[in-house]
């Protein structure tokens, strides 16, 4: 399993032009700084699960269809099954184990009190799609919600609907 | 409440607190940590009080969920029952999963160490048992603290994890345990009236709702064994087909895959016959799978395809005879021919439905000489045990079996067919194995919900009553040994309202392996509920009243589908109220409804849609269900929701098709799940209050799909009798 580097002592890689496959791709994940060595056309999602075992990307599909893997990419939302790691390297990645500092991210707040689980297998994929959606729209519509492309087996978009308007509130200041 | 134990669970729970409740047992399991019992239950600052849970010193209490969580809520719905026979506070609780308890039957032969793990962890049988525990340990607890204040135990009470005398002295459950567990407990613990209680019935979130958000919540899929293989497989994709050869040299070549081995088929487990790729991680699997070449032999004779089964089943139909009578009143067939005010005739058609669970499935099986283990998301422990057993010659009590959390099931994780696929890996290869399905297995693999094609006529008279009723169905057979294969309900509504009416049942053939459960609901009402509003339409009444009209007649019989219509009608009343029925509208948008009863509950359903320039909109869903008594509301509304949710995803989108003798769907773009922009922008759920046995409210999907049929009609005057709905109106508006 690849260690993370001091960050201090190490800073990031630019990536390569033209990745070759024996070089090293180096890739920043939740803030700590990682080499990736094997096949650069594996997606991100294997190096998450299989290297760092942050398990909290999940694998659902065959590509790109269910965002059960969706991380964000220099704050980007990206379906980390579809992304390989020589296009991941060089950015910045956020995964679900991430997105908290000291408290909760206020959407994963909102998702335990709007209890947004059910089987819970889609939704740290759904909650990173609606801090993306949130830093983009802080007052979503029905249209904005509509584009959340991430799919949910058990029904749970009652709950997320409420989740999401209970953190967009919150993060615009409107309620604690 | 204060009901005597039944003895079968008092001699089971007798034996479990001999054998782990009392203080010199306690040691014992610690010296040597049976695979039964998790390690949260273990440790030093532990005393136990019975299988299902520890206190400790400070209070906190651990308690085991007997069933595998696959999105159900049964992992913090059963730890509540015993939490509230306790008597604790709901913070003080942990939930931990508990692993298969196998213990060598007594002759019941769902008893585990943690009483029923399998599909009946939730039936009212087994939620005694649970409750049964709890109340035992606050006995001991209760007994304790008379003792130690040498007060007769009636005096008294408990409160949030203390026991209280009358002077006012308390003592915590932490400070009572170890004396609590030297007593024996009498054969017959009362239980506690849960309407006195502040846990069961109130709404209380996912226990492990924090590590979900968190990405911390350990799936099956999330389970890495020491040296085990990722092992993907490539199937044959013909039910009945072959392997004539195959080539793994460019298999081989890609770095990390460790091994390629064939899986012939087994008549009883493993359907198909398969090349397993195995590496070192799931990526070198996946590509190593991607460059096998692979020769797969169709079976011999005809293939099979939806086109020929549609006509197989219109043939059926058009014959007007033939087909098994599943019921037959009065004289339906001649008063069909006669005269009548309005006549009508539809046919309905429904294709094979999916499971698609979010996480496909998975398993890791770790095979020794004398054991084995097991970490899958199994729904029927039970049979993986025993499955286990059959194929390895290993005795039960050494195959254990982890429970991670399983993303969805919906009915796919009862079956075991992915841990027979890695058990007989591990066997091949001599290693741990992490077999992995990916979505198009998922899709081309299933156990899928009958095909079938509905043609009902009726004929209704002057005073716009249903005179006559005759429902033909033609099917992919689910149960050959029924007359109706398990697919018309020869009780379900309107049977016994209508005086003339009967019910044919037309077998269709099919190689693809089918399954029941509460999908068979929805199939049987779907046709049912949209031909009633038809016949409202056609007769211009109202499609509540003609219902209600129906269900309280007092010349009805007054149960049907084994429930009272009195209940039926109620839930039907209280959905038509909330979705504003009789409100007149201009705004475009149509209202439809529809009710059901299955399995002991019932349901209605309504819906507000509108369609726009071709797009589909669900302004509001309205579920109203009746699933006797609800452990935890907040779970229920959302099962409920879930599964009306699940009726819109299947009946606007989704279908399984065969051509060639293939099933044509490998990816979630083919076989599309809910996204939001479908979902309804509101849902509102009304539980019925209700004091009888707990019912899946999975059932809960039955009179989705027609409802939501029923609202297309209003808003559009397009009838859609063809599923999925979505591409059908496309093409028809």
């Amino acid at each position: 399993m690849p260690r993370p580097t001091d960050p201090a002592a190490s800073p990031p890689t630019p990536p390569a032009a033209t990745p070759r496959p024996p070089a090293p791709l180096p890739i920043t994940i939740n803030g700590k700084f990682y080499d990736h060595d094997g096949d650069p056309a594996m997606p991100l999602l294997w190096f998450l699960r299989d290297r760092l075992r942050l398990t909290g990307t999940k694998y659902g599909c065959d590509g790109g269809e269910c965002g059960a893997c969706s991380v964000l990419v220099d704050d980007k939302l990206v379906r980390a099954c579809t992304l390989p790691m020589a296009a991941a390297s060089g950015h910045r990645v956020t995964t679900i184990e991430g997105l908290a500092g000291d408290d909760l991210h206020p959407l994963q707040q909102a998702w335990i009190e709007s209890d947004a689980i059910q089987c819970g297998y889609c939704q740290s994929g759904q909650i990173l799609a609606a801090v993306d959606l949130l830093r983009r729209k802080p007052r979503p519509g029905e249209d904005d919600l509509a584009a959340i492309a991430n799919l949910c087996r058990c029904g749970s978009q009652p709950q997320l609907r409420r989740a999401i308007a209970r953190a967009a509130a919150i993060l615009r200041g409107e309620r604690k | 409440m204060s009901a005597p134990a039944s003895p079968a669970r008092r001699h089971f729970l007798a034996i479990s607190l001999t054998a782990a409740g009392a203080l010199l047992i306690a040691p014992r399991l610690r010296a040597a940590p049976t695979p039964n019992v998790p390690p949260e239950l273990l440790g030093e600052d532990l005393t136990a009080l019975g299988p299902f849970l520890r206190i400790e010193r400070g209070n906190r209490i651990v308690i085991g969920a007997p069933a595998c969580e696959v999105g159900q809520g049964v992992f913090t719905e059963l730890p509540m029952l015993i939490a509230a026979e306790l008597d604790v506070d709901w913070t003080q609780v942990r939930v931990v999963q508990l692993p298969y308890g196998y213990v060598a039957s007594d002759g019941d032969g769902a008893a585990t160490l943690y009483g029923n793990q399998g599909p009946g962890a939730v039936d009212a049988a087994a939620q005694r048992h649970l409750r049964e525990a709890g109340a035992t340990a606050r006995w001991l607890l209760l007994q304790a603290a008379a003792q130690e204040w040498n007060l007769p135990l009636e005096q008294l009470r408990t409160q949030a994890g203390q026991v209280l005398a009358p002077d006012g002295r308390s003592l915590g459950y932490g400070a009572l345990v170890r004396s609590a567990a030297a007593l024996t407990p009498p054969a017959q613990v009362p239980l506690r009236d849960t309407a006195a209680g502040t846990l069961v019935g109130h709404p209380t979130r996912t226990a492990d709702a924090r590590e979900i958000v968190t990405g911390a919540r350990r799936f099956g899929l999330d389970s890495y064994g020491a040296d085990a293989v990722v092992a993907v497989l490539a199937r044959c994709p013909w039910i009945g087909g072959t392997l004539t050869h195959f080539d793994d040299a460019a298999a081989r070549k890609v770095a990390g895959v460790v091994e390629v081995v064939e899986l012939p088929a087994s008549t009883d487990v493993v359907l198909a016959p398969s090349v397993a790729v195995l590496a070192t991680h799931s990526w070198a699997a996946l590509q190593g799978r991607q460059a096998l070449k692979l020769d797969w032999q169709a079976p011999a004779g005809p293939l099979e395809s939806s086109a020929a089964l549609a006509a197989s089943a219109q043939a059926a139909l058009d014959a007007g005879s033939g087909g098994n009578i599943v019921r037959s009143d009065g004289d339906a067939a001649s008063l069909r021919k006669r005269p009548a005010r309005h006549r009508i005739e539809a046919r309905y058609e429904l294709p094979f439905l999916a499971h698609a669970p979010m996480e496909p499935l998975n398993a890791l099986i770790e095979l020794k000489q004398d054991a084995a283990r097991l970490v899958a998301a199994v729904q029927d422990p039970d049979a993986a045990s025993r499955l286990i057993a059959r194929l390895t010659g290993l005795p039960r009590g050494d195959i254990a079996i982890e429970l991670p959390r399983g993303g969805g099931s919906f009915g796919r994780r009862l079956d075991n067919d992915a841990v027979a696929e890695a058990v007989l890996l591990a066997k091949t290869v001599g290693k741990p194995v992490k077999l992995m399905w990916t979505r198009s297995d998922d899709l081309q693999h299933d156990r899928y919900r009958p095909y079938g094609m509905h043609r009902l006529a009726a004929s209704l008279d002057d005073h716009k009553r249903i005179t006559a009723w005759t429902h033909h169905c033609a099917a992919t057979v689910l149960d050959a040994a029924k007359p109706n294969a398990g697919l018309l309900e020869a009780d379900a509504f309107p049977a016994g309202h209508v005086a003339h009416l009967e019910q044919v049942f037309h077998p269709l053939t099919t190689r693809q392996p089918l399954v029941g459960g509460p999908w068979l609901a929805a199939f049987r009402a779907f046709p049912v509920e949209c031909f009633i509003d038809e016949l409202a339409v056609v007769s211009r009444q109202d499609a509540v009243k003609l219902r209600l009209a129906m269900l309280e007649d007092p010349k009805a019989p007054a149960v049907t589908g084994g429930v009272a219509n009195a209940r039926l009608a109620h839930v039907l009343r209280e959905c038509a109220a909330r979705i504003d029925w009789g409100k007149s509208r201009d705004d475009g948008h149509g209202l439809g409804i529809a009710c059901h009863a299955v399995a002991g509950g019932c349901f209605a359903h309504a819906f507000e849609i509108s369609v726009d320039k071709g797009q589909l909109q669900i302004h509001r869903a309205v579920c109203v269900a009746d699933i006797g008594r609800v452990i935890n509301p907040l779970n229920a509304e959302q099962q409920v929701a879930g599964a009306c949710l699940d009726g819109v995803a299947a009946t606007l989108q989704q279908a399984i098709t065969l051509k060639d003798g293939r099933v044509q769907q490998h990816s979630l773009t083919d076989y599309p799940l809910l996204r939001m922009g479908l979902s309804p922008r509101t849902t509102q759920v009304q539980i019925i209050d209700s004091s009888a046995d707990p019912i899946d409210p999975a059932w809960a999907l039955a009179s989705a799909g027609a409802a939501l049929a029923n609202a297309v009609y209003a808003a559009t005057t397009v009838r859609v009798r063809k599923l999925p709905l979505l591409p059908e109106l496309m093409r028809m508006l």
